[in-house]
């Protein structure tokens, strides 16, 4: 038996063969998407230093693979397990929480805790920290029953803005020294990538989604809600307790890495559902995390390379970002 | 046999269900009726444990739902409620096929398969099978949900109000088909049914409860009476034998 018999055997009866061809199809053109634009990024323009040059782009595609990844696993797990396909945790405000947290460690502790402490003892306590407030607020929030779309959305600006507001004052709060340099990590980008950071995010993030791929069937019946993934024997609390902690994680990691990216996930995740139209998270959360390196790594070299615009991308992958969600939550309300 | 005993159910401080207490026996079709509020589908949530009790126990085949793991009642009891709101856009047979998600996990086998094919045959949704369910009537919508309970392939089957947004026509399949899962296939099917003569034309047994508690129990023979039927509905019911079953008439 070939390997493409082994692949199709055990689905074939449940998708049509149109429907298993089309997710291939999809995910190869996704998977060389993906190679074009990380490559396109590395060595397009090369001159010069090469070998100096190279080293950059690589540290930084790197950080663009790493933190798409997380971006686009995140989001997945978050609409699954919150039954929502519209709401990300970006937009459900878990980025600002995660910077009112580094911001709170440094008004708490002064910023020679940033500064001195291993950087990986520190990234694991503010991980620590998301994990405990990120799952009991969103838990609660979620609760059991189906909430309002609307009542969502807009608890998730209202977060959002008051985990804003309150970094903000406590940046205030703390002396300038202190800020400058909270500033410093709160404001990075793949520019300002740490590297010492890179490595271990890379572990965690490969970590998590070898942990999600075992959930994967799971996940799939947890998509369907809560009554029918108890029906079908799934323990649906405890799978969406370790997807929430995996979300608090991953947007920990993609975060401290470069700073909020709150669109990224939605695009993301809801590219990847329209374009496989697949709901199985086995080819859900790769088509999502390639989807994401393509925009990340792709947008950039389109944006430097090709225009030669100095514009940060994430404005305009917030400014698609938003419109798509727009677009979205129109669709939404009309059905 | 599902023994319910003393469940207890609040919700704020109102109780739903005080103290019921049933023994529903293996085989044939029970229908428990009653009016709004009864807690008929309370009672039916927390048999099939995706509801937690107050207080009381309920066991099937002696394994106390609370207690036994969900992958283990899952082979035992299916239950399909009546909101059926899908996140997921699926099709048919996908949805028929994660009732083998019990037995086999994520990987199908040829077994599961030919349980999948045999389900959607079984409600006649071979046309639809590869059709998305969004695109999918109301009726035939809850054909699938209820095919995709009997690949689960369980001794006890619990539907909430299966009539629910169905024409006559539907209706009355739904029953036959329910009828025959329990004559076929030896299942014992539980439903909570709002109309008294479906139920009487289709179960051998009726549980009628009122006001959180069970107010008669029996052979559906023995319930379809005025007496029994008048004082849990607080209305004036005939019932006719009509076609060898018991009709109630109270429209007017």
């Amino acid at each position: 038996m070939n390997l493409t018999n082994m692949l199709n055997a055990p689905k074939a009866g449940i998708r049509t063969p149109e429907a298993v061809r089309r997710e291939r199809r999809v995910l190869l053109v996704l998977a060389g998407l993906a190679v074009a634009a990380v490559a396109g990024f590395c060595f397009i323009g090369l001159v010069g230093n090469w070998e100096y040059a190279l080293g950059i782009r690589t540290r930084k595609v790197a950080a663009m693979v790493v933190v798409g990844t997380a971006i686009a696993v995140s989001s997945v797990l978050f609409q699954t397990v919150t039954g929502n396909l519209i709401l990300t945790p970006g937009i459900m405000g878990f980025d600002q929480l995660f910077v009112l947290v580094q911001t709170l460690i440094v008004f708490l502790f002064g910023a020679l805790a940033l500064t001195s402490a291993d950087p990986r003892l520190l990234f694991a306590g503010q991980v620590a920290a998301m994990v405990l407030f990120a799952g009991g607020l969103y838990r609660s929030l979620f609760g059991r029953d189906r909430k309002d779309l609307f009542v969502l959305v807009l608890a998730g600006i209202v977060f959002g803005t008051l985990f804003g507001s309150l970094s903000s004052l406590a940046a205030r709060l703390i002396n300038p020294n202190d800020f400058v340099v909270l500033q410093d990590s709160l404001f990075a980008g793949f520019n300002q990538v740490d590297p010492s950071l890179l490595g271990l995010s890379a572990v965690v993030v490969a970590a998590t989604a070898v942990w999600t791929a075992r959930l994967s069937s799971r996940l799939d019946v947890v998509a369907l809600g809560r009554d029918y993934a108890l029906n079908l024997g799934v323990g649906h609390a405890s799978v969406v307790n370790q997807a929430l902690v995996v979300v608090a994680v991953l947007v920990s990691v993609a975060t401290a890495l470069v700073g909020p990216l709150t669109f990224l996930g939605l695009l993301a995740a809801n590219l990847a559902r329209q374009l496989t139209g697949a709901f199985r998270h086995g080819l859900l959360l790769p088509a999502a995390a390639l989807l994401s390196v393509v925009v990340l790594a792709g947008g950039q070299t389109l944006l430097e390379r090709v225009f030669g615009m100095n514009t940060a991308l994430s404005v305009i992958i917030n400014f698609a970002g938003g419109a798509y969600f727009i677009a979205l939550l129109i669709r939404e309300t009309r059905r | 046999m599902i023994e319910i005993r003393d469940v207890t159910k609040r919700y704020d401080g109102t109780t739903v269900l005080d103290r019921v207490s049933l023994t529903i026996e293996p085989g044939g079709v029970t229908s428990v009726i009653g009016p709004n509020g009864a807690g008929k589908s309370t009672l039916l949530s927390i048999v099939s444990r995706l509801a937690p009790a107050d207080g009381g126990t309920v066991t099937v085949d002696g394994l106390d739902v609370a207690a036994t793991p969900g992958e283990v009642l899952a082979r035992r009891l299916a239950v399909l409620r009546q909101e059926n709101h899908m996140p997921v856009r699926l099709t048919v047979r996908e949805l028929v096929a994660f009732g083998r998600f019990p037995h086999s996990g994520g990987r199908l086998t040829p077994a599961d398969l030919a349980l999948v094919d045999e389900a959607i045959a079984y409600f006649e949704l071979e046309p639809l099978a590869d059709r998305h369910l969004d695109q999918l009537s109301g009726g035939q919508r809850q054909r699938a949900y209820v095919a995709m309970v009997l690949c689960q392939d369980t001794d006890y089957v619990l539907l909430d109000e299966p009539l629910n947004n169905l024409d006559m026509r539907h209706a009355v399949q739904m029953m036959r088909r329910v009828r025959r899962m329990a004559d076929d296939y030896g299942k014992t099917v539980v439903l909570v049914m709002h109309d008294i003569n479906f139920a009487s034309c289709h179960s051998d047994t009726i549980i009628a409860m009122k006001d959180g508690a069970v107010a008669a129990q029996g052979p559906t023979a023995r319930m379809m009476t005025p007496e029994v039927l008048g004082p849990v509905y607080g209305l004036d019911i005939d019932v006719h034998e009509l076609g060898g079953s018991r009709i109630g008439v109270y429209f007017s």
